[in-house]
């Protein structure tokens, strides 16, 4: 079958091919555009491959685009095929299943192949690149298996994310490589010294000048042997010594190649009707393993395409490529290294501390600056990297240093590139925030797409975005983006009209749309709105607010009773370890909230556990309430200087049961060596000489912040009273989802302290949550009086069941 | 859908709380039932993501919210709103208080 379409094909669905088919079609709206991708899935964001290989998060999530967006915008996607031939003649080519699609254009978008060296052993089992995302599931799994050792060849950009990603499972990783320094293309020797100490800091290993020679067998890779006749024991190779343009289909036409197929400025290739864009290219004699550059060629390409097929003769010469400047992040968590083009020059600036790991240097020929490489502190990057790519002249490039590491993103031009893997610049942020009406980091983000590669220009997007919406607080943003309505207005609303359940909320403040995202974040604001004297709807609820257990990675849920203060006895034990038998528990578990934890129980068994354990609920599933997490203090501890089990249990039970925007857990430390963690809590306590200190916005997680001091008082009963006020403050003032750490920080440390320490303001928010704790009772009462009869029920199969019907059912009423 | 298609009774109206769903076994296939506002629907229990129980899912307009990474799934027809798979869907209908399922004849991804 031959299709008619006689548009432009593009051969190759990876980043560049997305490219090529997004910068066209914002150029010309009608031309048919048909994309074919060899792999088996729409083309994903390769980049974030070393990230996933991290976290092992689903390779699913790496999509470049929605299935939506190929449809709304008229690019015909096919997924996981191959052109096998091309007939330019004609201008027809063959797919793999022997389909054929006409063109008049054709972009060569093939991409590369990793570079295998062809030594022994290279195809043993155990030998893997790391291109693609089946790589990277082998590579994780090997690692996480119980491996002894695993290496990786070569110490490029690659290979130390690849390595990253298998230390991060636990596995002793080497790295070996063939130089005698690392990134030996970005880094000069100052600075690799300084990267190999960080990198051991991560449990990397380096070798260096070691040359592979062979892999060794027999059956599966055991390990390598190089050329000085040593050897390294390894069940695990991953080679990522390079890349080999994927040339062979355009050689097959005769198009002109080296490494790459040769484009010129246009981005034409020697047929004048067929194009090639990306790790395929060769421009200049460069072929860019980058995603930069790609975004460039893709515009010029589109520029050339549209010019040609409008009839044009020819593309206008502001339309064309001229190289790009190479610039890299080294995408590894703990350390921070940022390079742009050359890594010398006739005059070089270098700050180097090697105590502390920093290397920051800035590189100047003919008095302009041609490359940066900063190592340890990169402060200032986005500054000296547009002025590497714009070529600034310089006058003194250690002032120049300096300069840049007290400039924020704010003071960039707005020509600098924020977002390297998008493409995006800073104009292009400020105008999706003044002509496009985008109001927070997140919509600029959706809009210009910067920020959705690799992730390490997101910092910057935001500060730009909140200098360019007036510095406003970053992202309140709308509590449901149907409704473009913010908590605020929405809790005037329910207080206007006197609201009482989401189904009112939604009734009178709807679009009459409900996308559900929103559901949990309005019921949490109903209920503290109308101080838990609200209709309760279930449905709102996530399932672990529904069944007051957390639900597991396998659909059972977890059982965590309440243990004021990390305080219990051997009765309560005695119960515990009884139920964890009776019931068959799969694991019992010390949590890291000081209290036991029953996992693996299935949602029917909850509500006789709950019966037989006879303790109240821990919350641990819920944005509440969480632990309060104590240290013996004065009770037992030689140091001890307030009881800070006293006071942990008293907060515990005074706020106990009280639902909040997102979860809030505390400590209590009888003195400063502060062994309840206190000072990296939500609301923290410590006992000091002549009284308590008081702290809120503590953070231990996946962010790490101290806590603020609000203020240091003299007895524990006005400890009590100050972080209680925080507290309701905090119920009553942050968005859903806000923990205390990012809540502060938006409101203002002066402005939470007025409220919350202030007379009048503190008792009135004690007063609001005292009324709204009456209201609670513990979830787990439910086990005797649920609100539906299947609350924690599956439904049972038919007991007789109906005579079966053979075919659709006789139309019945709704 | 092929004539084989066969409808089971499979729970009355009040066995499920209003914008919820439950598992249940027709014909030895696990089930997701959901009674959301627009009427009655049944999908394939397990998300095809990591077998998530789509029956503990956030219920809205027209679609489910798989409890375990949020994918989404169109009740109607079990098309996936986010990326990945798409789960089987079978009809589901009210007569009188009785709820009524057709099963999909085969495995189908809605792809
Ligand atoms: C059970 C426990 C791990 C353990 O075995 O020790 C645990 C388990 C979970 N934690 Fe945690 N966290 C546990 C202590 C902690 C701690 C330490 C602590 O509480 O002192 C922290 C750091 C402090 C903090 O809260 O930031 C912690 C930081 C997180 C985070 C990161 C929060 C952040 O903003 O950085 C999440 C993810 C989230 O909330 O979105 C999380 C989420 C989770 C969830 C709820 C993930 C989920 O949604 O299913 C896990 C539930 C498993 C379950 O059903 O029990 N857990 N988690 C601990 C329960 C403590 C308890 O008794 O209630
Ligand atoms: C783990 C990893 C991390 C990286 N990190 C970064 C980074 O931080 N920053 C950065 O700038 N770059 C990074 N890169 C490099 C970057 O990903 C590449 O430069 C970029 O993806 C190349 O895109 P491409 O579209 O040219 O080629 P490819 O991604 O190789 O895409 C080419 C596609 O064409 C298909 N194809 C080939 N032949 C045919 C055919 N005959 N018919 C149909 N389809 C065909 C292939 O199957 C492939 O899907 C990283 C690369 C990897 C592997
Ligand atoms: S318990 Fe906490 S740290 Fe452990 S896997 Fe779950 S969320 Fe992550
Ligand atoms: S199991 Fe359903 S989204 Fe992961």
């Amino acid at each position: 079958m031959v299709s008619m379409s006689s548009g432009v094909v593009v051969v190759g669905g990876g980043i560049a091919g997305q490219a090529v088919c997004e910068a066209l079609r914002e150029r010309a709206p009608d031309v048919p555009i048909t994309l074919v991708c060899g792999e088996s899935s729409a083309p994903y964001d390769r980049v974030r491959l070393s990230e996933i290989l991290v976290s092992g998060e689903d390779s699913q999530t790496l999509g470049l685009r929605p299935a939506e967006w190929y449809t709304d915008n008229g690019v015909e996607l096919l997924v996981g095929r191959i052109v096998t031939w091309i007939d330019t003649d004609r201008g027809v080519l063959g797919l793999d299943d022997s389909d054929e699609l006409g063109f008049e254009r054709l972009v060569i978008a093939t991409g590369s192949q990793p570079l295998m060296p062809p030594i022994p052993g290279i195809t043993l089992e155990g030998v893997h690149p790391f291109r693609d995302p089946a790589d990277c599931e082998t590579i994780r799994s090997a690692a996480t298996s119980g491996i002894e050792r695993a290496a990786v060849i070569g110490g490029g950009l690659l290979g130390l994310e690849a390595a990253r990603g298998i230390a991060a499972q636990g596995c002793a990783v080497t790295v070996v490589h063939l130089l005698d320094r690392l990134m030996e293309r970005q880094l000069d020797a100052g600075a690799s010294s300084l990267l190999a100490p960080a990198l051991a800091g991560l449990d990397i290993d380096v070798e260096f000048e070691r040359n592979t020679q062979q892999i060794i067998g027999p059956d599966r890779a055991h390990g390598l042997r190089f050329t000085d006749g040593s050897e390294l024991l390894a069940d695990l190779v991953v080679v990522s010594i390079g890349i080999r343009p994927e040339t062979e289909l355009a050689r097959s036409i005769g198009l002109v190649c080296d490494r790459g197929v040769i484009v010129d400025d246009a981005m034409r290739t020697s047929l004048p009707r067929v194009l090639a864009v990306g790790e395929c290219a060769q421009h200049r004699g460069i072929v860019y393993g980058l995603v930069a550059p790609i975004h460039d060629q893709a515009r010029v390409a589109a520029k050339t395409l549209t010019s040609d097929v409008a009839g044009g003769a020819g593309a206008d010469a502001s339309a064309l490529y001229l190289g790009s400047v190479p610039s890299a992040k080294l995408k590894v968590a703990g350390i921070d290294l940022v390079c742009a083009g050359e890594s010398g020059g006739d005059l070089e600036a270098v700050v180097s501390d090697a105590a502390t790991g920093v290397y920051r240097k800035l590189s100047v020929r003919d008095g302009r600056v041609i490359g940066t490489v900063l190592l340890g502190d990169t402060r200032g990057s986005e500054a000296l990297v547009a002025a590497v790519r714009a070529g600034e002249p310089v006058d003194d490039p250690l002032q120049a240093l300096a300069d840049a590491s007290l400039a924020g993103p704010a003071d960039l031009p707005d020509t600098a590139q924020i977002c390297d893997c998008n493409g995006v610049c800073k104009g292009a942020l400020i105008e999706a925030v003044t002509a496009g009406g985008c109001a927070t980091p997140r919509e600029v983000m959706a809009v210009t797409r910067a920020g959705t590669g690799c992730g390490s220009c997101r910092p910057a997007v935001k500060e730009i975005v909140a200098a360019a919406t007036g510095g406003l607080s970053d992202e309140p943003a709308y509590l449901c983006p149907c409704r473009k309505q913010t908590r605020e207005q929405l809790a005037q609303q329910i207080r206007d009209d006197d609201l009482r359940s989401v189904s009112d909320v939604a009734a009178t403040c709807g679009t009459g749309r409900e996308c559900g995202t929103c559901k949990p974040a309005l019921a949490y604001l109903v209920s503290e709105v109308c101080a838990n004297l609200h209709r309760e709807e279930r449905d709102a609820r996530f399932i672990n607010d529904r069944v007051h257990a957390n639900i597991q990675h396998d659909g059972t849920f977890s059982v965590v009773p309440r243990m004021y203060g990390g305080v219990t006895t051997p009765a309560e034990l005695r119960r515990i370890a009884d139920v964890a038998e009776k019931y068959e528990v799969p694991m019992v578990k010390v949590t890291g909230g000081q209290r036991l934890d029953l996992l693996g129980v299935s949602k029917q068994d909850l509500p006789a556990i709950w019966r037989d354990l006879g303790m109240p609920s821990g919350h641990a599933y819920a944005k509440a309430v969480r632990t309060v997490k104590t240290c013996v203090g004065t009770r037992f501890c030689r140091f001890g200087l307030g009881d800070s089990v006293g006071l942990g249990i008293e907060m515990e039970k005074l706020w106990e049961g009280l639902h909040t925007p997102h979860k809030v857990k505390s400590g209590v430390s009888g003195c400063p060596r502060n062994c309840a963690e206190a000072t990296v809590k939500d609301i923290g306590c410590v006992a000091v000489e002549g009284g308590w200190q008081v702290r809120a916005g503590g953070a231990a997680g996946g962010n790490v912040r101290e806590a603020d001091i609000l203020t240091t008082v003299t007895t524990r009963a006005e400890a009590l009273r100050v972080a209680t006020a925080f507290l309701q403050f905090y119920r009553e003032n942050a968005d859903y989802k806000e923990r205390t750490y990012d809540f502060i920080p938006r409101v203002g440390l002066e402005k939470v302290r007025e409220v919350v320490l202030g007379e009048q303001s503190g008792a009135a928010l004690r007063e609001r949550l005292r009324i709204a704790k009456v209201a609670t009772q513990d979830p787990w009462l439910e086990r005797d009086d649920p609100y539906h009869r299947h609350q924690f029920d599956d439904l049972a199969a038919p007991e007789a069941p109906e005579p079966a019907l053979v075919g659709p059912p006789a139309g019945g009423e709704l | 859908m092929s004539a084989a298609a066969t409808t089971h009774y499979a729970c009355s109206v009040d066995d499920i709380p209003r914008g919820e769903g439950r598992t249940i076994t027709l014909d030895g296939r696990r089930i997701a039932l959901f009674r959301a506002a627009g009427g009655w629907y049944a999908l394939d229990a397990a998300c095809p993501h990591r077998g998530g129980p789509l029956a503990d899912g956030i219920v809205c307009d027209r679609a489910v919210i798989c409890p375990l990474h949020d994918r989404r799934f169109d009740l109607a027809t079990g098309a996936p709103l986010t990326t990945g798979d798409g789960v089987a869907a079978h009809a589901g209908e009210v007569r009188g208080q009785r709820i009524f399922v057709t099963l999909a004849a085969a495995e189908r991804r809605a792809a």
